[in-house]
């Protein structure tokens, strides 16, 4: 394999010097080619783009911040998407709540951030739980109903669903509990 | 070949059989390339294949036009189409670049073709095209879309409520925005005809009760994958009533499944002895693999990419007893240790790939795979053809290890994630450790390469990879001469892509008739100027050479004139109608 005559001219120390990009071009000229390609794209943007640049804490030379490139390591949009969803879920972002309902022998999880608004979650309660809650309004609440869709917030009190504007509800929401019977009255009906 | 060579000979003796026996005789010969040849052979031959030709493959839908493809193959009944650049899964093709399904099927439409069969590979599709795909061919029988975009639910609805005898609906990895409607309910209730359903990639809720009466009317139903709307319970209930399954795809797994429906899905699972394939796994709780235990010494095919929930110690107590395994698709929390274990088990492995559970090293973990796992599995799994490895260090030693191990290599596939990282033990670069795979791997004919590599390794690759026809190239290379290696020495490339690689103009200009073998060249962040490529352009009018330019709104903002500039991303492929008319603004079409 070795052919010497050959191989001296590909040695010289600038191929094995560690940094991105071509030999030649300057740091800045990379950055600035790379920030402009991060906008390009109108799929889900990385996460990592919205970041601050911050220095990674490790020592390596010359080397920006690994998030800075487009497309790499090649591993595709979607699966890529697939697995940062994962590890939102683990961070415990709350977005995935554990959804009971008293009487219910399973519980089920869903994922808040697929709905947009109070009315679409409801739906897709009383469709995995078979139950019907009625309309929500202000003054009396779930009215009719002797279910109520409750949930724990992060200072761990149980609150009625729909009392606080949406996004509040996502942030704020652990878990929800759909509460039968005499327990609800006191929470649901109007007072 | 072989074949093709065989009959010309007889050519004059077989003129005097009527074109139905010849026409017969071609049926034995499916392979679009044998079909080629035979095609050349004389013109009476010609006109026999393009009438009985029944499947076509056009790798670039921008090769050729739709009328044209139509007046060659009248008889079209499967059609297989390729839109985007491959690249374009990495986010550095801009998202209205183009490849538009729409005049392909508006054409067939048009002509009254048989269509039966449409696989789609990185096109965009319309929720209009799927409505008139589904209106316009009474046999159709069979879709397969993947990674493409463009369409919701609702052209699936139409899918399913017209197309009569549709056998397969295969959607992977595609972008779908789900409107979260009925689509499920739109097959007939007459409609029995289902072999293969896969909504994986669908986001939203679906209608569990249309998809058991679905699944429960189907009894041909060998394929089955359900996206992550589908609970443990609904998919026991799905198991119970198709365990004539082959394939199978899970959905979603609450973490507190009670013990009884547990046991349940254990039980459904036991009745599934046809099962052969599993994947999906997306929010699966451990304990849910192992509801999988009864049947997992039949399994062929694992595809646990997704299972980022899955810790490696259960990873691997569950692959270790599928001995039959033949394609492992697993993430690199297995670690060495797993994939040692791997090659001990699976001794019938004949693909493997491993994914990167933490692609950006946000966190930091021990866990990922190295140089270690690689040679164990060379050296465990004898079958071993296709190897897709994304690891964090690399060493020529191990290459060289795994060259001897593996001379059966046909896909090569290694990328270390750090960019220009070398051998870590010896600093030097990984010229040497790809040089031997390419000279041990005689059939090898798809290769990435990765970490440091000098103009070398491409040296190697023009003299030994005979067989090479894609080779993708990331931030190696030194000067034009690395370039250039390849484009003299591999006969049989079809595709190249490069990127952030110092290439430029004097590669790309140096042989012109080369890219006319080729399918297409994808070049970014490399050397060449906008100069280079309009020289490029003038002597090659059967090329498209296309720019795609930094600034989506504009034509080259920047100093038109200026040839010296340049290009941010060059792709340029052979086509025989000429430049196309759907290229958005961002894109300079020379």
């Amino acid at each position: 394999m070795e052919n010497v005559g050959v191989c001296d001219e590909f040695v010289n120390l600038k191929a094995t010097e560690l940094r991105l990009g071509l030999p030649g071009t300057e740091d800045g000229g990379e950055e600035e080619r790379q920030k402009v390609s991060c906008c390009k794209s109108n799929k889900r943007a990385f996460p990592e783009t919205e970041k601050d640049i911050e220095s990674t804490g490790k020592t390596k030379p010359a080397s920006p911040p690994k998030a800075q490139i487009v497309g790499w390591p090649p591993v595709r949009s979607y699966r890529k998407n697939n697995i940062q969803t994962k590890k939102n879920e683990s961070e415990g972002q709350g977005m995935y709540v554990k959804v009971s309902m008293d009487g219910a022998p399973y519980l089920r999880k869903i994922d808040l951030t697929v709905y947009k608004q109070y009315p679409e979650l409801m739906k897709s309660l009383e469709n995995m739980f078979k139950f019907s809650v009625g309309e929500y309004c202000e003054r009396e609440r779930y009215k009719g109903s002797e279910f109520v869709p409750t949930y724990e917030d992060k200072d761990g009190d149980w609150m009625l669903v729909g009392d606080v504007p949406w996004e509040m509800f996502v942030s704020s929401c652990k878990r929800l509990r759909i509460m039968k019977g005499s327990e609800a009255k006191g929470l649901g009906c109007g007072v | 070949m072989d074949r093709a060579i065989k009959l010309q000979l007889s050519t004059s003796e077989m003129n005097y059989f009527p074109d139905e026996v010849i026409e017969h005789i071609f049926d034995f010969i499916p392979s679009h390339r044998d079909r080629n040849s035979i095609s050349l052979v004389s013109k009476s031959w010609h006109k026999i294949e393009r009438y009985s030709r029944h499947q076509v493959f056009i790798g670039n839908c921008y090769a050729i036009s739709p009328e044209r493809l139509i007046r060659r193959f009248p008889c079209l009944r499967s059609l297989t189409l390729k839109g985007k650049p491959h690249f374009a899964d990495f986010n550095l093709v801009p998202h209205e670049w183009g490849g538009f399904l729409h005049p392909w099927i508006d054409a067939l439409s048009k002509a009254r073709v048989g269509l039966e069969e449409l696989r789609l590979k990185r096109m965009v599709v319309s929720d209009e095209s799927l409505e008139l795909l589904s209106r316009s061919f009474v046999g159709f029988k069979s879709l397969v879309l993947v990674s493409c975009d463009g369409f919701t639910t609702d052209g699936l609805a139409s899918i399913a409520a017209n197309c009569r005898h549709l056998r397969e609906l295969d959607l992977q990895e595609n972008e779908i925005d789900d409107h979260r409607g009925q689509w499920l309910n739109c097959f007939p209730d007459s409609s029995t005809t289902l072999v293969s359903l896969n909504f994986a990639c669908l986001k939203g809720e679906t209608n569990l009760s249309a998809l058991e009466r679905l699944v429960a009317r189907s009894p041909n139903l060998k394929s089955l994958k359900v996206n992550r709307a589908v609970p443990l319970d609904a998919l026991t209930r799905l198991m119970s009533c198709a365990p004539q399954l082959v394939d199978l795809g899970v959905g979603c797994y609450e973490n507190e499944a009670e013990p009884e429906s547990f046991e349940k899905l254990m039980a459904a699972i036991k009745k599934c002895t046809l099962l052969r394939s599993l994947s999906g796994f997306s929010e699966v709780a451990p304990v849910c693999l192992t509801a999988f235990y009864p049947i997992c010494e039949n399994l062929t095919s694992l595809n646990l990419s997704y299972a980022a929930e899955i810790q490696g110690n259960h990873l691997i107590e569950f692959v270790q007893f599928c001995k039959r395994l033949q394609l492992l698709w697993i993430l690199d929390s297995i670690g060495d240790k797993g994939l040692e274990i791997v090659a001990s088990s699976c001794k019938e492995l004949q693909e493997l790939r491993v994914f990167p559970s933490d692609p950006h090293d946000e966190e930091d973990n021990n866990t990922a795979v190295t140089e270690i796992g690689l040679v164990a599995i060379s050296a465990g799994c004898p079958k071993l053809h296709s190897i897709l490895y994304f690891c964090k260090q690399m060493t020529n030693a191990a290459l060289i290890t795994v060259a001897k191990n593996c001379p059966n290599f046909i896909r090569f596939r290694l990328c270390i994630l750090e960019p220009n990282k070398p051998d870590h033990i010896t600093s030097q670069s990984l010229d040497e450790g790809f040089g031997a795979i390419v000279q041990a791997c005689k059939g090898l004919r798809r290769l990435s390469v990765s970490g440091l590599l000098t103009d070398k390794v491409f040296l190697y690759i023009g003299m030994y990879a005979e067989q090479l026809e894609m080779l993708s190239i990331a931030f190696a290379g030194d000067t034009d001469k690395g370039m250039l290696y390849v484009l003299n020495g591999c006969k049989k490339l079809r595709k190249l892509e490069i990127r952030d690689s110092p290439f430029g103009n004097a590669a790309l200009l140096a042989d012109v008739g080369k890219y006319e073998t080729m399918r297409s060249l994808w070049m970014s962040s490399c050397e060449v100027t906008l100069g280079g490529c309009k020289r490029l352009a003038r002597n090659a009018p059967w090329l498209n050479v296309e720019i795609i330019n930094e600034n989506e709104n504009g034509r080259m903002e920047r100093n038109e004139e200026d040839e010296r500039e340049k290009v941010d991303r060059l792709y340029l492929y052979r086509t025989v109608v000429g430049t196309r008319k759907d290229a958005p603004p961002c894109v300079t079409i020379l």
